[in-house]
């Protein structure tokens, strides 16, 4: 265990080399390891990121660079279920600024907010490409579409 | 409704089934490789160039062209690229490719291998993309164990991690190398200096699934479902303001108001149509009266667009157009990568511009401001990304001007 307590498992270790030899320059694996490490630890914090680089040979900047320029990656905690819902033109078009204000209203939360309970983060995204769902939002890994208030309300409420 | 046309890419999404191995090869599937592996490569480039197969990603470049771009001889490796990182708005035709038909994406890439004297594939899958992630996946490994792969080709499954930028092909293979996604100026183009500096070709996933039925049909036959300089299908996705929005696939002939009226039964909102989006959010609007063009790359090039992607968006006449350019804008601002200057400041002022003007605070300089921002900008970026904002930007202002204006307070 290093001093900060981030370190993979055995088993995460030997998942990255895989991934580092599938690719001509390991450094092809760092999103992929990225993606790992913050199933691993949550959130990519700046230990986290030195973690990474070490395991790359990298520059902590590189990491950090890398970290900060994608949406998916969380540099702080994050609620235990992220709920994002695209407000672009197809779901514009058809109410996603209402779905939008009911979520907001019923988790108490604007955007970019977790609950206090740390249940749920919530956040207002670009298009998902799933536009013939419209009004659509992505409940951790799964795309739901045909929004109404009940249908969010009973989407929510399911998560633990 | 004329007849409806043969479907070809979307044949078996019906089946709940038409993921798997087993469906694919009992309706023909992997038939096409062993007749490409028994060719000479350049006669599968010959081919596809052929059949007027053209770029489904968004530029609708010919694809056998591409491919001829390989330098001759070249010693080390070559690398195949597959952009599944779909994200245009308004687009959602690779995710379904991904979900219910991976292995033609797969067995297209084998065959593509083999025409640019590649061993090893990519498929770069948008990070949100989890599920037709985990289906492409397992697909790739049902090819491995019937011997499909593996066999001089290799396919590795990359996930990207969220940014739109990460379509345009250079950025792309920056993200792929394992950095942020800026593109890289070109030349060299990626078939001369592509991903790990190896010559390499990046082709949508859409594009490379009609690759084994052109190998088992001819060529041909491909060109003649099109039209003159474009073959084939395509699977356009229409949605918005549309009572039965979804993915359609028809001839690249097919013209806009097919589209709209008898695959997507018509206009909701308050039935009457005011405004379209062809081919995903960067592509220039269309009016009401502007509907009778053909769906394909020259098509709409002609009527002062572009097919894109083939992402539809419908507006009725109670849309604000006003508000649809400030979403738009929006997303341009928050994708644009920040590499070159013009386009990093414009999205944002461009933005800020279209949500005052929506607000009610616009100044009367706003739109000219806008459309001088946008003139002066295109072509003086590394990428594509601003040249398409300003398909929106210009579009949109110009052809509703007095409801912009009437915003504006006097």
């Amino acid at each position: 265990m290093n001093r900060n307590g981030i370190e993979f498992s055995d088993a995460q270790l030997q998942e990255v080399r895989r991934l580092q030899g599938l690719y001509p320059d390991t450094r092809g694996a760092l999103l992929p390891v990225l993606h790992l490490a913050q199933d691993a630890f949550g959130h990519i914090s700046l230990e986290v990121e030195e973690y990474v680089a070490r395991l790359f040979d990298l520059s902590p900047a590189h990491v950090h660079e890398v970290v900060t320029f994608y949406t998916l990656f969380f540099q702080a905690p994050k609620g235990r279920h992220i709920v994002s819902v695209c407000h672009n033109l197809s779901c514009h078009l058809t109410g996603a600024q209402d779905i939008l204000r009911h979520l907001k209203a019923r988790l108490g939360i604007e955007p970019g907010e977790t609950t206090e309970d740390g249940r749920v983060t919530l956040l207002a995204v670009e298009c998902l490409c799933a536009c013939e769902l419209a009004p659509m939002m992505q409940v951790d890994d799964r795309y739901e579409g045909g929004l109404t208030p009940t249908k969010v309300d009973a989407l929510v409420d399911a998560l633990r | 409704m004329s007849a409806p046309a043969e479907k070809i890419l979307t044949r078996n999404f019906h089946r709940p089934d038409s993921h798997t191995l087993a469906t694919y090869v009992e309706t023909g599937g992997y038939s096409a490789l062993p007749k490409a592996l028994a060719m000479e490569p350049a006669q599968i480039v010959d081919i596809v160039k052929r059949s007027n197969l053209r770029g489904l990603g968004g530029a609708g470049f010919p694809t056998g062209a591409k491919w001829s771009f390989i330098p001759k001889g070249h010693a080390g490796p070559v690398y195949l690229v597959i952009n599944a990182d779909e994200g245009e708005p308004g687009t959602f035709k690779d995710r379904y490719l991904l979900e219910r038909d991976p292995h033609a994406l797969v067995e297209g890439m084998a065959i593509a291998a083999r025409a640019i004297g590649s061993a090893l594939g990519f498929v770069y899958i948008r990070g949100e993309y989890v599920q037709p992630w985990r289906r492409f996946r397992a697909a790739v490994r049902e090819a491995y164990d019937a011997g499909h792969l593996g066999r001089g080709f290799d396919v590795v499954v990359h996930r990207g991690a969220g940014a739109y930028i990460c379509g345009e092909e250079t950025g792309l293979i920056s993200s792929l190398e394992g950095k942020k996604g800026w593109p890289k100026l070109k030349p060299p183009f990626p078939a001369i200096k592509g991903a790990f500096g190896a010559p390499t070709i990046v082709n949508n996933v859409e594009t490379i699934c009609h690759v084994p039925h052109i190998v088992n049909r001819g060529p041909e036959w491909f060109a003649r479902l099109g039209t003159r300089t474009q073959g084939g299908t395509r699977m356009y996705s229409v949605s918005g303001r549309v009572r039965r929005p979804g993915v359609y696939e028809a001839p690249v002939g097919v013209t806009l108001r097919q589209l709209i009226y008898d695959f997507g039964g018509g206009v909701t909102g308050n039935g009457a149509l005011k405004a379209v989006v062809p081919g995903g959010s960067s592509a220039a609007i269309l009016t009401a009266d502007e509907i009778d063009v053909t769906m394909d790359v020259d098509g709409l090039r002609n009527a002062g667009t572009m097919a894109g992607s083939a992402g539809v968006i419908v507006m009725d006449e109670t849309v604000s157009i006003p508000e649809a350019l400030m979403v738009v804008a929006r997303f341009y601002a928050h994708e644009s990568c920040g590499q070159c200057t013009p386009c990093r400041e414009s999205t944002g002022w461009i933005y800020k511009m279209t949500e005052r003007i929506v607000e009610g605070r616009g100044r009367k300089e706003d739109l000219d401001t806008i459309l001088d921002l946008s003139k002066r900008g295109v072509g003086t970026t590394i990428c594509a990304f601003f040249d398409g904002a300003v398909g929106p930007y210009i579009s949109y202002i110009e052809k509703f001007r007095g409801e912009f204006e009437a915003l504006i307070p006097k």
